[in-house]
């Protein structure tokens, strides 16, 4: 396990339901991961793999009901968030742990200016007066590399460009100093050349503040681009985990064997068929009895169909620390690759 | 589709696509948008043109305006030898069935009222004198091309996922056997392991049918793997147009550069090597774009001539036009010489 000492947040069995008519789906499935001081670790799945559900959980940002959490803790500096209060926890959020949202379209509020935005958190959190809080709101702006912030702070969201949008975003979500940055798809609605500024950006701001980040994306190429430690999640629990060139260059599940070679590259050789992985992700209505992968995994024999994989470590590092994967078939792959 | 090969199917000329912008309370006409503005372009027959740029570059007007979804201010649209873009509506009606549309989004571009069978033969409603028998049949055909159950037939769309959902928006545009369809962002609202599904399937039914396709996406490294040209816009106007694998391996307009380089490499020691062009501030309003080039307000090479005056699309190699005063038309003298200047402006 990992030592508590170096981890700021150390995530363990985080179950998360969703109570809706037509039955319980269950969204995440028993996650457990830890995040070390100044870390970036980034999560990636497709849409319905519970990645954004697991991080909104840690902070009950999800509407309960439907949304309930079944169990799990959740250790930030030594406090259990999921046992946590309502009024402890509104003292966590955006104190502690700051949140970007992907789409900076909606999540800022029409009908106040930035400055009162980027204001509202210092005055709560760090009861500062509204002259040292428009200092700091000031100070953020430069930070996240607004020109011309004084102007800035006293306009409204709609003067502002979608990629000035996030950087207002990123600049909420740091001004209480937090110990944890949540990114969800913070790029994904950007262009590309908007979205090099904002990963450019964080890169800067990661070296400048050392606070640690979890990254959701469905994007490799951007997890390839600034992640210390990719975990990939598929039907709401991790499926592998490692080192992010560890995993770019041994990956051992085959979803994310598959998911690389999905990709077209902008060099090298031009594919002639792209790879395709068959069918579609499952719905999770029940409690997984076996592996979720199974029904799309070219790999599958009869224990998959029985038992759902737990993690194991391909290295023989403790779990989490080196390379894991949950899957029955490629423990012998990895007995290949230590021989090889 | 040998009769086909080097001929070109569609033949875009100087097309315009300006959108007024009326103010004041008597709604007084005081400038355009711009949205599209002079754009020249072939597509060879059985052939795909990738169109790339990012949001508000005008890449799906473009598609639009050629399709005649909107009426284009200016320029020519000649498909399959016809002038689209000036034909009367009768004749456009007869001309439709040619040339159809994949849209991006199948959540909002499907009735959700109409169930399968319904949204595909709408089309043939419209445009044949079948009878039902006949277009359920042509439906089971097209369900059979696409990758679709025949059980689903009468199921509607909020019963299907959004690759299925894409599936039924590519057989409804398959339904009169047009020769040239608009893929606008087909792909882009998918899951990425959906997203390959998507293109395999295009990609077989252009060699099964021999279509032609103009591609628009923002995804340059799906664009690489689909087209054999690609075209990229940079506010209403196109920056280069080069074969897809001159582009890549090299691009030439700096604004081409800069997209390909701030493309993520799904390779973490890649990534790391990688030179990022950073480009600063964002794209100029296409209502009010800057006089000269639309790009000297960004771009890393400019010079004082880019604040005038607007380069044309030129063929500055054999097969590649681009539009920048660094690359003076081949033939002319100073071709190299610019070039030259190019390089080092890279290498700084």
């Amino acid at each position: 396990m990992a030592e508590p000492a170096e981890s700021v947040l150390e995530v363990r069995d985080l179950k998360t339901v969703f109570r809706t008519r037509g039955g319980e789906i269950h969204a995440v499935n028993d996650v457990s991961f830890h995040l070390r001081r100044g870390e970036l670790l980034g999560v990636v799945g497709e849409s319905g793999s519970g990645k954004s559900v697991t991080m909104m959980s840690l902070l009950r940002l999800l509407p309960m009901p439907p949304a309930e959490i079944r169990g799990g803790q959740a250790i930030l500096n030594g406090r259990d968030l999921i046992a946590m209060g309502d009024d402890e926890l509104r003292a966590v959020r955006g104190a502690k742990v700051g949140f970007v949202f992907q789409d900076p379209m909606t999540s800022l509020n029409p009908v106040f200016t930035l400055g009162n935005q980027i204001m509202e958190p210092l005055i709560k959190h760090l009861k500062m007066s509204k002259a040292q809080a428009e200092a700091r709101a000031l100070e953020l702006l430069e930070l996240v590399g607004i020109p011309g912030a004084r102007q800035r702070l006293y306009q409204y969201p709609h003067q502002f460009s979608g990629g000035m949008r996030q950087r207002v975003m990123i600049a909420i979500a740091l001004a209480c100093d937090p110990d944890v940055l949540i990114a969800d798809e913070p790029t994904t609605a950007l262009d590309v050349t908007i979205q090099a500024q904002i990963l450019e950006l964080v890169k800067e701001l990661r070296q400048k503040l050392g606070m640690a980040i979890i990254w959701i994306t469905h994007d490799l190429g951007v997890i390839a681009g600034i992640a210390d430690r990719v975990m990939v999640m598929y039907g709401g629990q991790i499926v592998e985990q490692a080192p992010v060139r560890e995993l770019f260059a041994n990956p051992q599940h085959p979803y994310t064997r598959a998911l690389l070679q999905t990709i077209p590259r902008i060099t090298g050789e031009r594919e002639t068929r792209l790879k395709v992985i068959e069918g579609q992700p499952p719905i999770l209505t029940g409690p997984l009895t076996a592996c979720p992968f199974r029904a799309r995994c070219e790999y599958r024999h009869d224990t998959c169909d029985r038992i759902n994989p737990s993690r194991r470590a391909i290295d023989g590092l403790p779990l989490g620390q080196g390379h894991d994967v949950a899957c029955h078939w490629n423990a012998p792959v990895a007995a290949e690759a230590a021989h090889a | 589709m040998l009769d086909a090969a080097g001929r070109p199917l569609v033949q875009v000329e100087n097309l315009k696509m300006h959108f007024p912008i009326y103010t004041g309370i008597f709604r007084r006409h005081t400038g355009d948008v711009k949205a599209v503005d002079g754009v020249s372009f072939q597509i060879m027959a059985g052939q795909t043109l990738g169109l790339v740029g990012e949001s508000g570059c005008g890449k799906s007007t473009v598609g639009r305006a050629m399709l005649r979804l909107y009426e284009p201010t200016a320029g020519r649209v000649v498909i399959d030898g016809e002038d689209v873009a000036s034909m009367p509506s009768e004749a456009l009606r007869k001309k439709r069935p040619t040339m159809q549309m994949v849209f991006q989004d199948p959540q909002a571009s499907l009735n959700p009222r109409m169930t399968l069978a319904e949204i595909v033969s709408e089309p043939l409603d419209e445009h044949t004198d079948w009878t039902r028998d006949q277009k359920l049949e042509r439906v089971y055909e097209l369900m059979d091309q696409v990758g679709l159950n025949r059980r689903f037939v009468n199921r509607f769309p909020h019963e299907f996922s959004g690759g299925q959902r894409q599936r039924i928006g590519i057989a409804r545009a398959l339904a009169l056997k047009p020769r040239f369809i608009v893929c606008d962002e087909p792909i882009a609202a998918l899951d990425v392991s959906i997203q390959a599904q998507v293109v395999n399937l295009l990609e077989d039914l252009q060699e099964k049918l021999g279509l032609t396709y103009l591609f628009i996406s923002h995804d340059l490294s799906m664009v690489r793997h689909l087209a054999q040209r690609v075209a990229v816009m940079y506010l209403g106007r196109i920056a280069e147009l080069s074969p897809s694998r001159d582009l890549y391996a090299r691009p030439l307009h700096p604004y081409a550069e800069a997209l390909l380089s701030a493309v993520n490499e799904p390779d973490p020691v890649l990534a790391a090597r990688r030179k990022r062009i950073i480009l600063k501030g964002d794209v100029p309003s296409p209502a009010n774009p800057p006089q000269g080039c639309n790009f000297c307000t960004r771009c890393p090479k400019v010079m004082d001539i880019c604040k005038t005056v607007k380069p044309d699309l030129v063929e500055v190699e054999p097969g590649r036009m681009v539009a920048c005063h660094l690359y003076p038309a081949a033939g002319s003298t100073g071709a190299s010489e610019a070039y030259e200047r190019n390089q080092q402006g890279e290498t700084q």
